[in-house]
């Protein structure tokens, strides 16, 4: 089978066998959950509850706060008991609704409308936006504003990003296991929405079986294929799966995938898409690894959106190191959290947890100039030629060199042997062109 | 409340490389290289190297010490000058030689500059233009023959050729051919028959001619270049570029009777001759003083090879690599400012 690939990129160990054997396991109702206002890019949600609300599992409590915004939905039946600042996934301090579980999974009814492939395509947009599904894997972007690109772009491909090419992670290959014929209707509907001709599922090779039991699954669809993935991180990056997938190439300096006529969804999106259009059930639970060496029973655990991480861990039945280091997320892009006391979000796609030795925070030396990291950035940029020049206050040449089309993959500061914090100063120099860029408005 | 953890910036994971990690494995690179110069210069080709590490490491500890900051000689980048420095010099200098070429190397090269990562120069070779302009005759005549062979490596020689001839290194002798009053022309193809000639390219390769200490195996160099570019640690654009230049030009102008006069065996010649192996693996790849953009290694690569070819097909001396990648050290800075890559993507119109 000939496998695709784009250039650049780096190869780390994956790390997926700690949890890619557990089945997904549901996670009994949790005591509380704390639901952030913002899970999603774009404006946060507005709060529809107040604090005694009783409210039941799959109940909106906050409205979309524009069009580019997604609504919530209580994930368990039970009280409203605040309305404050919670720490979120992303390590900041955000807007939370706390519910206090009455430990009845007492639901609102959703529908089962079997003729949901005949409904219109802004009714399906409308099921989706109302569920609140935004991208799951990880940023979060609201599903339905990138089913509606502005007039004469048209749409001809719609790829799921099955690569989950994050070391660790297995919460997507487990669904494409477990979930693959829900995937495949949700795939459905989201051609139908944008009259793609298309559609692709994207997978890296270390997930072959989910290659061969998906390919079978769709051999008699003639719209429809497996794209099999090199190993090769960042390659479930959008902009790298599309090249990889259809041989396009987003414009850069600002495109988007509808400019090369590309949608592309994470497959956990593409069941969250089926579930609200036939079921319109919203987004309140989702599939996430707990993983790391040291969790003692890692899993893949089906849970309510607003779960603590803490009790997922627990759930796993904790550690057998002293935690070095909790990480929202995968280990390449997530966000590294102070406590263990978040909840997770309808983009957490993994808890990893490093040991002491695993965590150790080393210093940065001087640049060699090796290049390195401009031979494995798969923008194309000059990662060390922007930290030094954001280091040196010149945001002229950190632009110049690339920083506004850095996807903060991180390939760079994994093979730098300097070890320098590439991604942290680009993220400062990204922060700074922005701050200039009003400015200068 | 519970536990509270340190957090960092993403990625959180790391390859398992750093600064020392990669200068031993390019002093590694260099053993094979140097046990070459030991098989067939004899035990002074390792004196020598040693007195160069020994200077080039004292000399980055003391400066360290004087500059209060933190001491690195540990991180093996002064021992690659060091080896590097004796690599460029002949068998038979005296021992004070590479010790001087090392601490040039080190005070003028690096740590005047601001130390690792920060020289514009290639230490090694600075230090080698120093010496060659200080002590000319010690450094460019005197070669000793190896071992086994002559210092040229040509065999059957007429009985009447000139002693510029016998007692010049190959590039010596090529560089004695293009000038009409020193060997007349018959003779001069007579010659030239011999150095682009199978036998003599084999020596060549396996490193039984005259020569630096550094530069008498290519075939020993290519076993560290191997390793070095297997482990990324050299990177294929500026060899490459570099040597297939240097054969284009070779085969276009090198000929003695005019353009593409030369036979095809005498670019290959050009490549295993003098020091172009050790300059294009181990001094052009040098990451400080090499561009970092992919098409500016390109450039550098061909700038180097037009330069050492120019040196040594035109100008006074008969090898060229070394002032070529210094030269070209220079136009570092200009040329990645001028091959900024595109961002990955269509250009958006």
């Amino acid at each position: 089978m000939g496998l695709k690939t784009f250039p650049g990129g780096v190869h780390p160990h994956d790390n997926k066998e700690f949890s890619k054997k557990s089945a997904i396991e549901k996670f009994p109702i949790p005591a509380k959950v704390v639901i952030p206002l913002s899970q999603h890019i774009g404006a946060p949600s507005k709060p529809i509850v107040k604090v005694g609300d009783i409210v039941k599992k799959g109940q909106k409590i906050s409205e979309a706060g524009g069009f580019v915004s997604i609504p919530m939905h209580a994930s368990i039946s039970g009280k409203i008991t605040k309305i404050a600042k919670f720490t979120h996934p992303t390590g900041t301090l955000q807007p939370a609704i706390e519910i206090t579980g009455d430990g009845e999974d007492n639901s609102v009814d959703f529908t089962n409308d079997k003729n949901y492939m005949e409904i219109s395509d802004d009714d399906m947009k409308k099921r989706i936006s109302e569920a609140g599904v935004c991208g799951m894997g990880g940023a979060g972007f609201p599903t339905h504003v990138k089913l509606s690109p502005p007039k004469g772009k048209d749409i001809d491909t719609i790829i799921l990003n099955g690569v989950e090419c994050e070391p660790y992670l297995t919460a997507d290959y487990r669904l494409m296991l477990e979930k693959a014929e829900d995937m495949i209707k949700g795939l459905k509907i989201l051609m139908k929405i944008v009259n793609a001709s298309k559609g692709i599922i994207g997978i890296e090779a270390n997930k072959m079986d989910a290659i061969k039991s998906i390919k079978n699954l769709v051999k008699n669809e003639t719209n429809i294929s497996v794209t099999g993935l090199k190993l090769r991180y960042p390659q479930g990056a959008e902009k790298q799966l599309i090249f990889a997938a259809t041989g396009r190439k987003v414009p850069n300096k600002g495109g988007l995938p509808m400019d090369v006529k590309v949608v592309v969804q994470n497959v956990g999106t593409a069941v969250a898409v089926y579930e609200a259009v036939h079921y319109q059930k919203p987004l309140i639970e989702r599939i996430i690894t707990i993983t790391g060496k040291i969790v003692k029973k890692p899993k893949n655990l089906m849970a309510p959106i607003g779960t603590s991480y803490g009790e997922l861990l627990e759930y796993c039945e904790g550690t057998s190191e002293t935690i070095g280091k909790v990480i929202s997320g995968g280990p390449m892009m997530g966000f590294a959290i102070p406590t263990l006391d978040t909840p997770m979000t309808k983009g957490s796609s993994g808890l990893v947890l490093f040991n002491k030795k695993e965590a150790k925070k080393m210093g940065e030396d001087t640049c060699l100039r090796c290049a390195r990291c401009v031979d494995v950035c798969p923008m194309d940029l000059l990662p060390s030629l922007i930290a030094q020049s954001v280091r040196y206050d010149d945001y002229k040449f950190a632009e110049k060199y690339g920083v506004m089309d850095c996807i903060k993959c991180g390939s760079c500061a994994y093979v730098c042997p300097s070890n320098i914090k590439l991604i942290q100063w680009i993220d400062i120099g990204k922060l700074k062109v922005m701050e200039q860029r009003r400015a200068a408005k | 409340m519970s536990n509270v953890y340190a957090v960092s910036a993403a990625p959180h994971l790391k390859q398992k490389i750093s600064v020392s990690s990669v200068m031993w494995q390019v002093v590694g690179a260099m053993v094979p290289a140097l046990i070459a110069g030991i098989v067939f210069f004899g035990i002074q080709a390792l004196l020598l190297t040693l007195y160069g590490v020994f200077a080039a490491v004292i000399t980055e500890m003391l400066i360290q010490r004087w500059r209060g900051i933190p001491i690195s000689v540990k991180d093996g980048s002064a021992v690659v000058t060091g080896i590097l420095v004796s690599f460029n010099i002949n068998s038979a200098a005296p021992w004070w030689i590479p010790v001087v070429g090392a601490v040039f190397a080190i005070a003028i090269g690096k740590q005047i500059f601001g130390g690792l990562g920060h020289n514009p120069f290639n230490p090694a070779l600075l230090a080698r233009a120093f010496l060659m302009a200080s002590w000319p005759t010690l450094m460019t005549a005197g070669w000793l023959p190896t071992k086994f062979n002559s210092i040229n490596g040509l065999a059957n020689l007429p009985d009447n050729v000139p002693a510029i001839v016998t007692s010049a290194t190959p590039l010596g002798v090529a560089k004695a051919l293009r000038s009409a009053t020193q060997i007349d022309p018959e003779m001069a193809n007579v010659i030239m028959n011999k150095l682009a000639n199978m036998d003599t390219i084999l020596n060549l390769f396996w490193g039984n001619v005259g020569g630096v200490i550094g530069e008498v195996s290519a075939a020993a160099l290519l076993i560290g270049a191997a390793y070095l570019a297997y482990k990324r640690i050299i990177e294929w654009r500026i060899p490459v570029s570099y040597i297939a230049t240097v054969f284009i030009l070779v085969f276009i102008f090198g000929g003695v009777n005019g353009l593409f006069s030369a036979s095809l065996l005498l670019p290959i010649f050009h490549i295993f001759a003098g020091g172009l192996i050790l300059g294009a693996f181990f001094m052009a790849t040098d990451m400080v003083t090499s561009p970092v953009t992919k098409r500016g290694r390109i450039i550098f690569g061909i700038g180097c090879g037009v330069l050492t070819i120019v040196i040594r097909l035109v100008g006074g001396y008969p090898e060229g690599v070394s002032y070529s990648i210094l030269l070209m050290n220079i136009a570092v800075p200009l040329i990645d400012r001028y091959t900024v890559p595109k961002p990955f993507g269509e250009v958006k119109k």
